[in-house]
C-alpha cells in the first residue's frame, strides 16, 4: 500500500470515528432505542480511541516522510459547474491541525473516560454523550478543516453542544438561562464567521486555505488578499474569535458556562471550545498579518482581556470562575501571541494550557476536600500572600478594582443596557403595537385582554383555587 | 408541449377533491382521519410520478397526457416545470403529514374535508401558470380558511380586510395588465401586484393577519394555508417574468425589512404560535431575497430555502401543535420542563428549528450558504441582513426549546409522551431535512435548472 493512500486511510478514518459516534446515539435516541451505559461508553472508547490512533499514525508518517502537509478529498458536497460553484469537504494534516486534532481527540478521550464513571446513572447519561459526541465532531472537523465553509461546520456543531451542555442541568433555570446566553453569544459570533468565509471564499473564488494563504504551508501562508478586503475579513473573523474565545467584550459568557458537569466544563471551557478562536486566528494568520490594523486590534483585544481576567480572576468565590477567569487570562495571552506573529509559540502554549486547565478541573471538586481537611488538621484557614504592588496603591483604588473585578468588568451589565434591553424594549412595543392594530381592525376594544393574556389569567386563578384548595384540606378544615 | 405519460396532474388535483366530499359525509372522525391519510398519500404518490415523469422527458415544461381540461375549455390549464415540480410532492406530504400527526384529541376540531379542499385548492394553484386561473384560485383558496374561522364562532374581520385587499390588487392587476400595452400602465399593474403578494405572503407590513389568523383557526389548518408559500409561486408566475429591476429590488426591499423585523419580534414573543408565525415571515421572506440578486445562485438558494424553510417549519409547527394538544397554548413567558415527558419532541422541536435556520448537516444548510453568497456579491449590506436575521432566529428557536422543554419537571398525572403515528410524521420530515442536508446536490440541481429557466424567461 503506498504511502498516499495509507495517509488518505487514516485521514478518512479520524474524520469519520467521532462521525460514526455522534450517529450511534443519535439514531438510538431519535428512535427511542436506549443503549445502555456499557455499550454508550465502548463506542466512545473505540471510536474515539480509534481516530486518536489514526491521527497520531498520520503524525508518524508526516515526520518519517518529512511531509509538511497532506490533504484528505472528501469531494464536493455541492457542485454547480455552471457558475463554477462548489461546496468542497477536505481536509488538511498540517502543523497546526495534527497538534491540535490530537490534543482534541486526546482530552476527548479522557474527559469521555472520565464522564462515564461520574455520571453512572445519572437521568442525562445518554444525553451527555449525544452533546459530547457532536463537540467532538465538531472539534476534529474544525481542527482539520482544509476550507473556511468545513471549519465553519466543525464551529457549529461545538458552538450547539456547548450551549446545550451548559443547560445541562435542565431542571433548574439557572443553567438553562446561562445557556441560552452562551448560545446568544455564539450566535453573533456565527453571524460573524458566516459573513467572513462567504467574503473570503467571494474574493478568492474559492474556500481553500491554501488558495487563500498561497501554497505554503502553515504557518508561511501568505494571503494574497488586498489589505482593504483583508482588515473587513480580518475584523469579521476577530469578533467570531472573540465571541467563543470570551474575549473582551463578550467575556461574560465565561464563568456562566461552568454551570454544566464538571466534564463538561474540563473539556469545553478549560480545554478545547475557549482555545477555537484562538485556532481560528491561527488558521487565518496570513489574513492577520496583511492588515496592520487588525493585527493591531488582535494585540490590543488579547492584552485587555488577559489584564483584565487577571483581576477577575482573584475574586472569584468558587474554583470553578476562578479557573475560567485563570483560563481567560491564558487564552488572552495566546491571542496576544498571535498578533505578535509567535505562532509556534502560540500553538505550543495552546496545547500546554489546554491539558493543564483540564487536570486543574477534573481536580478542584476533589481539591475543595482536601483544603477543607488541611484547613481542619491546622485549625484555621490557609494563609493567602497579598500581591506586592498591592501596598503602593491607595484604599480607594483597591476598593475601586476589587468591586470592578468582583461586578466582573460590569461587561455583563454594560451588554445588557446598552444592547439587551433597549432591544426588548423597543421590540416589545412594536409587538403591542401590533396587537393594538389587530383589534383595531377586528373592531374589539383596544385595551381588551389578547387571548393568551386571557388563558394566562384563567390559568393562575385556576392555580390560585386549586392552591387555597389545597391549604384548606392541609388544614383539615375540610374533608 | 410535451406531454406526460399519464394525467397525472389531474388526477392529483381531483383525488383530495372527491376525498373531502367522501369525507364530507362521513360521520366518525376516526374514519374521517384515515380516508383523509389514504387520500393524501395516494396524491403524494401521483405527485411524485408526475415529477419522474416529468423528470424522464428532459423538456422544459410538459402538460397531461389526455388533457381533460383541454377537451372541455379548449386551453391547456395544467402543466408541470423545473419550478413546480418537485413543489407538488412537496405540498401532498405537507399535508400527509399533517393528517398523520393529527392528535386523536383534535379529531373533533380539525377540518379534514377543509383541508381536502385546501389541498386540492394548492395542487391546482401550483399547477397553473395561466394568469387568470391563477388569480381565480388564489381568491379560491381563501375561502377554507374563512369557513374555519367561522365555524370556530370567531372573528373573520381581520382576515377578510386583508384578503380583500388582496383579492381586489391581483384583479385590478391582471385588467389593467391585460387591458393595455402601455409600460406606464403594466407598471401600475405590476404595483398591484407586487401589494396583492406582499399581503399574501405576510410581509411588513401588512402582516397582521397572519398572527390572526393562527389565533383565531387550528394551528394546522393555519400551517397548511401558510406553509407551501403561495405567495412567493404568485411572484414568480405573475411578477418575475414581467417585472422590470426596479419592482424586483423594491421587492427584495420590503422582503430583508420583514426578514430583520420579523426575526427580531421572534426573540421578544411571549406566545409559541406568534413565535412560529414570526419565525416563518422572517424566514420564507429570504425566499424573495434571493431576486434580488438577479443571479441564478442566488435564485437556487432561495428556491433551495423555500422547500428547506416549508418542510422545517410545518414540522416544528407539528411538534408545537403536538405539544399544545397536550397542554393547551404555549406561553413562552414560563418554564413548561416537558423534556422529560417528551424526549423525542424535544428533539424534533432543535432539528427542524436549526434546519430552517440554515444549520450544517440539514437540507436549510446550503440553500442558506447559496443566497448568503450571491447576496454579499450583490450588496455587502443585503448578505450581513440575511446573517443577520438567521443569527436572530437562530436564537429565538433556542428560547423557545429552552422555553417550552427545561427550566423545571413537568409533573402529570397521565402520560403524555410522543404517539406512534406523530413520531412517524415528524421522523419523517426529520430524515428528509438531515438526509437532504447529507446529499444536497439532487435538490440543488433541481433549484438551479429552475432558477436558470426563470431568468431566461425573464430576460425575454
Amino acid at each position: 500500500m503506498s504511502t498516499a493512500i495509507l495517509t488518505n486511510f487514516l485521514g478518512f478514518s479520524t474524520v469519520v470515528a467521532p462521525l460514526l459516534l455522534l450517529l450511534v446515539i443519535g439514531c438510538s435516541m431519535l428512535l427511542q432505542y436506549n443503549l445502555s451505559e456499557v455499550t454508550i461508553g465502548r463506542w466512545m472508547k473505540g471510536t474515539i480511541g480509534f481516530g486518536l490512533v489514526t491521527a497520531v499514525s498520520i503524525l508518524a508518517i508526516m515526520l518519517s516522510t518529512g511531509s509538511f502537509r497532506e490533504v484528505v478529498d472528501f469531494g464536493n458536497l455541492v457542485t454547480i459547474n455552471d457558475v463554477h460553484f462548489h461546496f468542497h469537504l477536505s481536509f488538511i494534516f498540517d502543523r497546526l491541525s495534527v497538534p491540535m486534532a490530537i490534543l482534541s481527540l486526546v482530552l476527548c478521550f479522557t474527559i469521555g473516560s472520565f464522564g462515564i464513571s461520574y455520571l453512572h446513572r445519572d437521568n442525562g447519561f445518554h444525553r451527555f454523550f449525544l452533546f459530547f459526541s457532536m463537540f467532538a465532531v465538531g472539534m476534529v472537523f474544525a481542527s482539520l478543516a482544509a476550507t473556511i465553509e468545513t471549519l465553519f461546520l466543525g464551529w457549529e456543531f461545538v458552538g450547539l453542544s456547548s450551549a446545550l451542555l451548559i443547560a445541562y442541568f435542565h431542571e433548574r433555570v439557572g443553567p438553562v438561562a446561562n445557556g441560552l446566553r452562551v448560545w446568544t453569544v455564539y450566535r453573533i459570533a456565527d453571524a460573524a464567521f458566516l459573513a467572513a468565509a462567504v467574503l473570503l471564499h467571494h474574493e478568492t473564488g474559492e474556500g481553500q486555505f491554501i488558495a487563500m494563504m498561497s501554497s505554503e504551508p502553515w504557518p508561511y501562508g501568505v494571503s494574497s488578499l488586498d489589505s482593504g478586503v483583508a482588515f473587513w475579513a480580518g475584523l469579521l473573523l476577530l469578533i467570531a474569535a472573540a465571541g467563543k474565545s470570551g474575549l473582551i467584550p463578550f467575556s461574560g459568557w465565561l464563568p456562566r458556562a461552568m454551570e454544566g458537569p464538571t466534564p463538561s466544563s474540563a473539556v469545553f471551557y478549560g480545554a478545547l471550545s475557549v482555545h477555537l478562536g484562538a485556532f481560528l486566528l491561527m488558521r487565518v494568520s496570513p489574513i492577520i498579518d496583511q492588515s496592520f490594523p487588525i493585527r493591531c486590534l488582535v494585540i490590543a483585544i488579547g492584552l485587555s482581556t488577559a489584564i483584565y481576567a487577571a483581576f477577575t480572576a482573584r475574586v472569584q468565590t468558587d474554583v470553578k470562575s476562578s479557573l475560567a477567569f485563570a483560563s481567560l487570562t491564558q487564552v488572552s495571552l495566546i491571542v496576544v501571541e498571535i498578533g505578535l506573529g509567535f505562532l509556534y509559540l502560540a500553538l505550543i502554549h495552546m496545547i500546554g494550557h489546554a491539558c493543564l486547565r483540564t487536570l486543574q478541573l477534573l481536580r478542584a471538586p476533589t481539591l475543595l476536600r482536601d483544603y477543607k481537611t488541611l484547613e481542619n488538621a491546622l485549625g484555621g484557614n490557609l494563609s493567602v500572600r497579598a500581591p506586592v504592588w498591592i501596598k503602593w496603591t491607595s484604599p480607594t483604588i483597591q476598593r475601586r478594582l476589587y468591586r470592578a473585578a468582583m461586578e466582573r468588568g460590569y461587561l455583563d451589565a454594560i451588554l445588557d443596557e446598552c444592547f439587551a434591553k433597549p432591544f426588548q424594549r423597543l421590540f416589545n412595543a412594536f409587538d403591542r403595537l401590533e396587537r393594538s392594530w389587530i383589534r383595531i381592525l377586528a373592531g374589539e376594544a383596544v385595551s381588551g385582554p389578547s387571548n393568551l393574556q386571557v388563558m394566562d389569567a384563567k390559568s393562575t386563578k385556576l392555580v390560585a383555587s386549586h392552591d387555597s384548595a389545597h391549604t384548606l384540606n392541609s388544614n383539615g378544615e375540610h374533608s | 408541449m410535451n406531454e406526460l405519460h399519464l394525467p397525472w396532474l389531474e388526477f392529483a388535483i381531483l383525488i383530495p377533491l372527491v376525498a373531502a366530499a367522501y369525507v364530507w359525509k362521513i360521520k366518525s372522525a376516526e374514519e374521517k382521519r384515515f380516508v383523509s391519510i389514504v387520500a393524501s398519500g395516494v396524491t403524494l404518490a401521483v405527485t411524485l410520478s408526475a415529477w419522474i415523469d416529468f423528470e424522464s422527458l428532459i423538456t422544459y415544461e410538459a402538460r397531461d397526457h389526455w388533457d381533460a381540461i383541454k377537451a372541455i375549455f379548449g386551453r391547456e390549464e395544467f402543466m408541470i416545470d423545473q419550478l413546480n415540480a418537485p413543489l407538488l410532492p412537496l405540498t401532498s406530504l405537507l399535508f400527509l403529514m399533517t393528517f398523520l400527526a393529527t392528535p386523536r384529541v383534535k379529531y373533533g376540531v380539525y377540518s379534514f374535508t377543509d383541508s381536502l379542499i385546501l389541498l386540492s385548492i394548492t395542487l391546482a394553484i401550483f399547477s397553473t401558470k395561466d394568469q387568470w386561473l391563477l388569480i381565480g384560485l388564489l381568491i379560491a383558496q381563501t375561502l377554507p380558511l374563512s369557513w374555519e374561522i367561522h365555524n370556530r364562532s370567531r372573528s373573520t374581520r381581520v382576515y377578510w380586510i386583508h384578503m380583500f385587499l388582496f383579492i381586489s390588487t391581483l384583479i385590478a392587476g391582471g385588467w389593467i395588465y391585460q387591458a393595455t400595452t402601455s409600460a406606464w400602465w403594466h407598471g401600475v399593474a405590476i404595483i398591484m401586484w407586487m401589494i396583492a403578494v406582499f399581503i399574501r405572503g405576510g410581509c411588513f407590513p401588512v402582516h397582521c393577519w397572519i398572527t390572526d389568523l393562527f389565533e383565531k383557526t387550528t394551528f394546522g389548518v393555519s400551517i397548511l394555508f401558510i406553509t407551501p408559500m403561495i405567495g412567493a409561486y404568485a411572484a414568480m408566475r405573475l411578477i418575475v417574468p414581467v417585472a422590470p429591476d426596479w419592482a424586483m429590488q423594491s421587492i427584495a426591499f420590503i422582503s430583508l425589512a420583514t426578514a430583520l423585523y420579523a426575526s427580531c419580534m421572534t426573540i421578544v414573543q411571549k406566545d409559541a404560535r406568534r413565535f412560529f408565525c414570526f419565525l416563518f415571515l422572517s424566514q420564507s421572506s429570504l425566499v424573495f431575497v434571493g431576486l434580488e440578486t438577479a443571479s441564478s445562485i442566488g435564485l437556487a438558494g432561495a428556491l433551495c430555502v423555500w422547500i428547506s424553510v416549508s418542510l422545517a417549519l410545518t414540522g416544528l409547527g407539528l411538534t408545537l401543535r403536538c405539544i399544545e394538544s397536550r397542554t393547551g397554548e404555549i406561553s413562552l413567558t414560563k418554564y413548561y420542563g416537558l423534556y422529560s415527558a417528551m424526549p423525542n419532541f424535544a428533539g424534533f422541536f432543535l432539528l427542524t428549528g436549526l434546519s430552517c435556520v440554515g444549520f450544517p448537516c440539514t437540507l436549510g444548510f446550503i440553500g442558506s450558504e447559496l443566497l448568503v453568497d450571491s447576496a454579499i456579491e450583490f450588496s455587502p449590506l443585503v448578505g450581513f441582513v440575511v446573517v443577520a436575521s438567521t443569527a436572530l432566529n437562530g436564537i429565538g428557536i433556542m428560547r423557545a426549546y429552552f422555553r417550552i422543554f427545561t427550566g423545571r419537571k413537568y409533573e402529570s398525572s397521565i402520560p403524555i409522551a410522543s404517539m406512534r403515528s406523530e413520531r412517524i410524521a415528524i421522523l419523517a420530515i426529520t430524515v428528509i431535512l438531515v438526509g437532504g442536508g447529507l446529499l444536497p446536490q439532487l435538490i440543488v440541481n433541481s433549484r438551479y435548472k429552475a432558477a436558470v429557466e426563470i431568468l431566461q424567461h425573464r430576460t425575454k
